[in-house]
């Protein structure tokens, strides 16, 4: 492009009253001058400035100088999706699994509007992510003009943090700010609006970092007399448990090695949400297993029966607290959230203690000093009862594969290789949960909050991206991979090795199981109807396919997947009506469970009902 | 390339909107979403049965876009009536300032003595500091308030401008 130089400016640049005059000949420092760039030039360098390897997005009208700026740029890979909403998805597992942020770019309109479910579910699982969408020209803004649609506002309520940016010259601090705000505090999605004038319009474009006013700094460092109290009552309690959740993933690495450390210096028992699986190992003596609805029975038990109980960076979801009033009713809580708002929300807490997660481990573990874990033989044994429940027992089959079985398969067989598993959501969702084991971060990707179907495979392509060499898998069912299918094309165009293992009941399980529990058994069109031939289906995508029947195939199959060197679709057929428990039902209490052997079928209150 | 800037005009407009949860949201949803501006915006219940609120927004724009604000509002179902005051005629507009002055001293004196002057209501006072009450046309208050900065200002609260048409008629 050309540099527009401006007499005057570079003259002064390069010093010609001060060092000239005591150096000799004059020597104009060129590259002191700031160029004039487009704003689509503006954004890709400050995008490399930022250290994004890739872009996941899709082109389009309104963005289309942004994408002839990536041709021939060789600093950043952009990844094209099929679909918007697979940009964000991937984004999502990029970040996910690589704890750096996710890059989207998508155009104005349907392109925005497509992205909107990831931008959701980034948003309620603290995924940092900044998206980039193209907008119609500021002149046109509020015309309905072609592609228009209002992002700012329908992005509004699910996302950290919006821009629409009008003038060049404010983006290169925007950009700035967006990628801080995505990644520190609690983790989001951040959008960023850019007209497509704004892109072609051009503005100065300095070499040094961004100049700009420091508005947003979130609370890191938990207050020292909170840490205090917080250890004495650790200290004395008799029946403790840490209950982690996703903060302990988000805050990074160190924050499970200071999770682990912790847990050894007090001895408690640990129990986790959905989103925070891998922050302690799963093979642990005191490792309680997953919590809340589809969580295990000691795990549940000991919520409810705990004296002290202490969640770092998990926010008392619905699916894990159950019936409020009967919410774990005598124990002191202790709460470490970076978010304030997390606080007392659901449940009021004794001691809120606001920070980051390894911050606060950090500065407990220092408090802790050399203290000995107190005496919680008697807590540990009552748990021991709970656990001989083994509420994760579910009936055998001869004549179908029982789809805890394949899970448990597919562990077995994978778990030397530290797979990253992605998920798309219902029942294999909380099975792989269940019956997957994970003992590191990063290594579970699954839609928690808003629980999209169709996740999985795009997020399995960002993880992939973000980790090559290693083995993903998405563990999906038949109707939700079904959401996102056409990134089957995705992972082959960039070669890819993603792995899908479907486990194919024919049904939307989770639906029918709750048509079983709640509707006496009313199927409404929870039934998965004129499914694709999957095997056929992935070798049109040039992926491989592999269909298993029977449990003799089970384990070739696996194999057979893990062996082959690219994308491969596994269709594993599975036990029809399998349901998934243990289960805590709709508006019941944590001792209110439900195991595998008494299940019931039946119909709720309508108050029941009326609860998700 | 540069972004070119329009000429814009000032307007006020009166809404009239059925009372009810979202709406003042709406409202503000769709200035931004069509990136029109918002000068003032100033909203009560104006009814005996609750049912009604007016809201009275100052905005800015270049005509054309100052007609499409009024028809956009126009479209949303719980808005009765727009009407622009700017263009329906003389109108009067009016807004209530709360203004905090501390000093002592001549300083002192010379705050109340120019309140008097601008028929403002003292509605808090202490030996060193005075609150003042002043309605009248945003000019006015903004001409008190720069007054006042000279004399120990501490803080300005306003209302934004309510306004209505002069005349028998209403809008």
């Amino acid at each position: 492009m050309v540099v527009e130089r401006r007499p005057g400016t570079d003259i002064r640049a390069g010093s010609v009253f001060s060092r000239g005059r005591e150096t000799g000949p004059v020597q104009v420092k060129v590259n002191e001058v700031s160029e004039e760039r487009s704003g689509a030039s503006i954004l890709v360098e400050s995008l490399v400035r930022q250290g994004v390897e890739f872009v996941f997005g899709y082109p389009g009208g309104a963005v289309l100088p942004i994408y002839d700026e990536l041709f021939g740029d060789e600093r950043i890979r952009h990844i094209l999706v099929r679909h918007e909403a697979g940009a964000a998805h991937a984004a999502e597992g990029y970040a996910r699994s690589t704890g750096k942020p996710g890059v989207v770019l998508v155009t104005s309109g349907p392109g925005a509007t497509n992205a909107v479910t990831g931008i959701a579910d980034a948003f309620l699982d603290s995924i940092p992510m900044v998206v980039i969408t193209g907008q119609v020209a500021t002149n046109l803004i509020g015309t309905d003009a072609f592609q228009e649609a209002d992002t700012i506002g329908i992005t509004r309520h699910c996302c950290k943090h919006n821009y629409l940016v009008k003038d060049p010259t404010e983006l290169a601090a925007t950009i700035d700010e967006a990628f801080e705000i995505a990644t520190t505090g609690r983790p989001g999605p951040v959008v960023v609006d850019i007209p497509k004038n704004v892109q072609v319009a051009t503005a100065e474009l300095g070499d040094g970092p961004v100049q700009r006013p420091k508005r947003y700094a979130p609370n890191m460092v938990g207050a020292p007399d909170d840490i205090a109290e917080a250890i004495e009552m650790i200290a004395n309690a008799r029946a403790p448990i840490f209950y982690t959740g996703g903060g302990v993933i988000n805050s990074g690495a160190r924050a499970s090695e200071l999770l682990r450390e912790f847990q050894r210096l007090t001895g408690a028992p640990v129990t986790s949400t959905l989103m925070g699986l891998g922050a302690f190992p799963f093979d642990h003596p005191d490792w309680l297993g997953m919590l809340g609805m589809h969580g295990t029975y000691e795990a549940n038990m000991a919520m409810n029966q705990c004296d002290v109980m202490v969640n770092i960076g998990a926010r008392f979801d619905d699916r894990v607290t159950g019936r409020l009033d009967a919410f774990s009713p005598d124990s002191k809580k202790i709460h470490i959230d970076i978010d304030r708002s997390s606080i007392n929300k659901v449940i009021a807490v004794d001691l809120p203690i606001l920070g980051d997660c390894a911050t606060v481990l950090e500065q407990m573990i220092a408090v802790w000093g050399s203290r000995k874990p107190a005496d919680l033989t008697e807590w540990k044994n009552r748990i021991k009862g709970w656990c001989a429940r083994d509420s994760l027992a579910y009936p055998k089959r001869d004549d179908a594969i029982m789809p805890q079985l394949a899970i448990e398969k597919l562990f077995e067989l994978t778990r030397d290789l530290d797979p990253v598993i992605s998920t798309e959501v219902g029942q294999h969702q909380m099975w792989a949960a269940q019956y997957f084991g994970f003992d590191k971060p990063h290594r579970w990707l699954t839609s928690g909050g808003l629980g999209t179907m169709g996740y999985g495979l795009p997020a399995a392509i960002g993880a992939q991206l973000g980790n090559p060499g290693r083995l993903v898998i998405d563990i999906a069912g038949e109707a939700s991979i079904q959401m996102n299918i056409q990134e089957l094309g995705t992972a082959s165009q960039f070669r890819l090795p993603v792995k899908v293992f479907v486990l194919n009941n024919e049904y939307m399980g989770m639906v029918r199981q709750w048509q079983e529990l709640t509707y006496e058994s009313r199927y409404s069109n929870s039934y998965s109807d004129s499914l694709p031939d999957f095997v056929k289906m992935a070798e049109a995508y040039g992926w491989k396919g592999i269909r298993i029947h029977d449990e003799s195939e089970l384990e070739a199959g696996i194999k057979a997947m893990i062996a082959h060197d690219g994308p491969v679709f596994v269709d594993c057929r599975v036990a029809k009506e399998a349901n998934c428990f243990p289960m805590i039902p709709s508006g019941a209490a944590h001792t209110e469970m439900l195991l595998y052997g008494d299940q019931v079928a039946g119909t709720l209150e309508d108050e029941a009902k009326a609860l998700v | 390339m540069k972004i070119q800037h329009r000429e814009t005009e000032r307007h006020v407009l009166a809404v009239t909107v059925d009372n009810e949860a979202g709406i003042l949201a709406k409202i503000a949803g769709l200035f931004t979403a069509r990136g029109y501006n918002i000068d003032s915006l100033t909203v009560a219940d104006i009814s005996e049965n609750h049912a009604v609120s007016r809201i009275t927004i100052v905005t800015h724009g270049p005509p054309q876009v100052i007609d499409q604000i009024q028809a956009q509002l126009e479209r949303l179902v719980p808005v009765h009536r727009v009407v622009d005051l700017s263009e329906e005629g003389p109108h009067v507009e009016r807004e209530l300032a709360l203004i905090k002055v501390a000093g002592k001293g001549e300083n002192r004196v010379e705050a109340l003595r120019l309140a008097d002057v601008f028929r403002a209501n003292v509605v808090d006072s202490t030996t060193s500091s005075f609150i003042f009450e002043l309605t009248g046309t945003p000019e006015k208050i903004d001409s008190f308030v720069s007054l006042m900065r000279e004399l120990g200002l501490v803080e300005v609260g306003r209302t934004g401008i309510v306004g209505m048409m002069r005349g028998p008629n209403g809008a």
